[in-house]
């Protein structure tokens, strides 16, 4: 929700970043407010995804030019678990598979962790599993779920209901979803935006990286914005969205190219 | 990230020190004075010289085996030292006559050679270079029967036991490396647990090779009367040499009728350094007999350390329903090369066997599981599942599997599985997101794909054996 007061938790400033030698982000400029809703829309291939990816601190991808605050301070600084510790979560497109590691060990661990950041007491397993079990009704997931290794073996649908467990377990301050739409059935759908929906509040903010207008019938965003080539060329509110859902993208690159002949 | 992999491989070895005590070395070279010397040194039988003497001839017939899959310069037999033992040895009636220098050693190694330190419930025979120096609880498992101590004592005062199995479960002339050890072994274990007697305690055997180009041959024997049952450990370390040492034990295990003998390794040997000088050639014979019907042998091995390992510890299943195990974490790191693993021979009707693999490369290394499972004719319900897994860390180490598997009963049922899987970039990266850092994230991963053969160790062991995968890899990603 937009509020007047907020304060700002993530800014961007001309962002460009390489992955295997090759530019993908050329000068991002993205303002996030505490309390906010952001979906970030494009074609394939705009940059969405290695925006996700460069904000999360994935070492595939060298950040070339450019900054980006959180809470004021230099992220591209913070290694990726800093990152982490400091409140963003990338809820991951396609989250890998890691044999062997239970799951409800693997989530009590990333809690532990995130709240010893915060000088809050960690949990023993006997409390921890109390706590994901009622977070894992909110998703509709069976407690079968905890026993099994780390998405191994778990369809789409479930990896990423683990990743909004993850995310309901961890409270980020700011919540990049990566195409979390994507490979979901209308029922999954329903069960994870109700979930992300119920995490969202005033302290902290959800950037939704899409690739269609579907996701934002259930989570409604602020600020709709559409890369391009590397670059945000447009910025609206949700009803953005529906016109790109009847238009395609093609007509912005037309008027961004417009715009600059003019200028 | 493979950076960062590196690092976390790159843990150095804590055990590289050397003790320096006086030593009573034999001259290098091999003949049949040479073991003659050692017989005479130990005071032993006529019998057991003429057993050394036989091994040592059919050893001269034999050549060096070449099908490993490793790769070293030839090993110059001639120039190593067959026996080394600490000066003025005292007769050991209690811990306090040990060398205090020797003390420190073990010390220092966190072996507990005091009883009043030790670890509750653990009974430890210490073997330096050549010979055994103490061993811990004698007397409490003398009140049940159980003779532990070393092959050596055991050959004075038990001779006819040592006699009746020493080579029935590897023969003089079973391979290369066993003859060898046949002829010029030095010391080793010696355990007998009698009728009807569940040994209260674990034994171990703590081995360690001080002295540069000395070998170590230690020759370990135990067994396990009808209804008996023991749980043995063994750990071994060496120092930090830029020669290569050669270790060539025997290990047999006998099993009567319901015996259970279950046989854990956790093996720390020096492993060269990152650029593969020095470090042991770690050569093993290790075989059990399931002898006796319903009888069960396990064998646990954690390996982490030797430059080269050529090791594979089996069973010989010959009662009815005897069951054989092999649970198995080898690491490799640098330049190490690992060619282990296990046979499994069954014999008896309904016979059963597991064999659990895991392997583990980093760096250079190469890490090679190598198993043979069995079946012969008379076996009819013989079973075996097999699990090899392997995991690779980093771009530049391999993994490699060869099983053979010969059956000659129809009515046999044998599994095989495998699988090889590697710890990615995105893996790692999936952990730092959930603010989990790279060793953390590593150790979880490594933890999870052993824990089917950590479970297996008794519970001192589980965790040493999870801190010395920890310190094994740290550093080898990032």
């Amino acid at each position: 929700m937009i509020r007047p007061d907020s304060t700002t938790l993530l800014e961007v400033r001309d962002l460009f970043a390489t992955v295997s030698g090759v530019e993908i982000l050329k000068g991002v400029d993205l303002t996030v407010k505490r309390g906010e809703v952001h979906a970030i829309m494009g074609p394939n291939g705009s940059g969405k995804s290695t925006l996700a990816k460069v904000l999360a601190g994935h070492a595939a991808y060298q950040v070339t030019g450019g900054e980006v605050r959180f809470e004021g301070r230099d992220l591209l600084a913070l290694p990726p678990e800093a990152r982490a510790r400091a409140g963003v979560f990338l809820a991951f497109q396609y989250p890998v598979e890691i044999p062997g590691v239970g799951n409800s060990q693997f989530l009590r661990l990333a809690y532990n962790t995130v709240q010893a950041e915060r000088g809050r007491d960690e949990l023993d397993p006997l409390e921890f599993d109390d706590l994901v079990r009622d977070r894992m009704q909110l998703l509709d997931m069976n407690a079968e779920f905890l026993d099994r290794s780390v998405n191994e073996g778990f369809s789409g649908g479930e990896k990423k209901r683990n990743e909004i467990l993850q995310m309901a377990l961890l409270e980020p301050k700011l919540a990049i979803l990566d195409e979390t739409d994507s490979g979901l059935d209308i029922d999954a759908l329903r069960v994870v935006s109700k979930g992300v929906n119920r995490l969202a509040g005033d302290d902290n903010a959800i950037v939704l990286v899409t690739h269609y207008q579907r996701l934002l019938n259930y989570i409604v965003p602020d600020y709709v914005h559409v890369m391009s080539d590397g670059r945000i060329v447009k910025t609206g509110g949700k009803e953005l969205a529906v016109e790109l859902e009847a238009r395609g993208y093609d007509w912005i690159g037309g008027e961004t190219e417009a715009a600059r002949t003019v200028s | 990230m493979s950076a960062a992999l590196q690092n976390l491989v790159n843990q150095p070895y804590r055990h590289g020190f050397v003790t320096d005590i006086e030593s009573d070395v034999a001259a290098k070279g091999l003949n049949e004075d040479t073991i003659r010397l050692i017989s005479a040194k130990k005071n032993e039988p006529a019998w057991l010289l003429e057993f050394r003497l036989k091994a040592f001839r059919h050893w001269l017939t034999m050549t060096e085996p070449a099908w490993a899959n490793v790769t070293h310069p030839p090993i110059d037999f001639q120039a190593i030292s067959y026996y080394s033992a600490p000066r003025a040895k005292p007769k050991l009636g209690s811990m306090d006559e040990v060398d205090p220098e020797l003390l420190r050693t073990f010390e220092k190694l966190g072996v507990p050679m005091h009883e009043r330190a030790a670890l509750a419930g653990v009974a430890v025979d210490v073997i330096f270079d050549s010979v055994s120096v103490a061993t811990t609880y004698k007397q409490k498992l003398a009140e049940v029967g159980i003779i532990f101590g070393s092959i050596s004592e055991a050959v004075q005062n038990h001779p006819d036991l040592v006699k009746k199995y020493l080579g029935t479960v590897v023969p003089t002339g079973d391979n290369f490396f066993a003859a060898l050890n046949s002829a010029v072994f030095t010391d080793g274990s010696f355990c007998y647990i009698p009728k009807g007697v569940k040994c209260p305690m674990e034994l171990s055997t703590y081995f360690r090779i001080n002295t540069e180009e000395t070998g170590q041959f230690e020759r370990t024997l135990i067994i396990a009367e009808e209804g008996a049952s023991v749980s043995y450990l063994e750990g071994c370390t060496a120092p930090k040499f830029d020669t290569n040492q050669l270790h060539a034990a025997v290990v047999e295990l006998v099993a009567l009728d319901n015996a259970d003998i279950k046989y854990s390794t956790v093996q720390n040997w020096y492993a060269g350094d990152e650029n593969g000088r020095g470090g042991i050639y770690n050569f093993v014979t290790k075989r059990g007999m399931c002898r006796g019907k319903n009888s069960r042998i396990s064998w646990t091995q954690v390996e982490t350390g030797s430059a080269i390992t050529w090791k594979y510890p089996s069973c010989v299943l010959v009662g009815e329903n005897s069951v054989g195990e092999f649970y198995s974490v080898a690491v490799t790191n640098h330049h190490q090369q690992a060619d282990t693993g296990t046979k499994m021979v069954h014999i008896g009707r309904n016979t059963r066997s597991t064999i659990v693999s895991k392997g583990i490369s980093a760096g250079r290394s190469s890490n090679s599981y190598r198993g043979l499972v069995k079946i012969m004719p008379t076996a009819a319900g013989a079973r075996n599942y097999s699990q090899c897994d392997s995991m690779l860390v980093g771009d530049a180490c391999s993994a490699n599997t060869f099983p053979y598997i010969h059956v000659h009963n129809h009515g046999a049922v044998v599994e095989h599985e495998a699988s090889t899987s590697k710890i990615g970039e995105d893996q790692l990266f999936y952990f730092a997101q959930r603010g989990i850092g790279a060793e953390e994230a590593v150790s979880m991963i490594i933890n999870g794909f052993c824990k089917d053969v950590f479970r297996q160790l008794p519970m001192e062991f589980a965790v040493e054996a999870t801190k010395l995968l920890g310190l094994k890899l740290e550093g080898s990603v990032g």
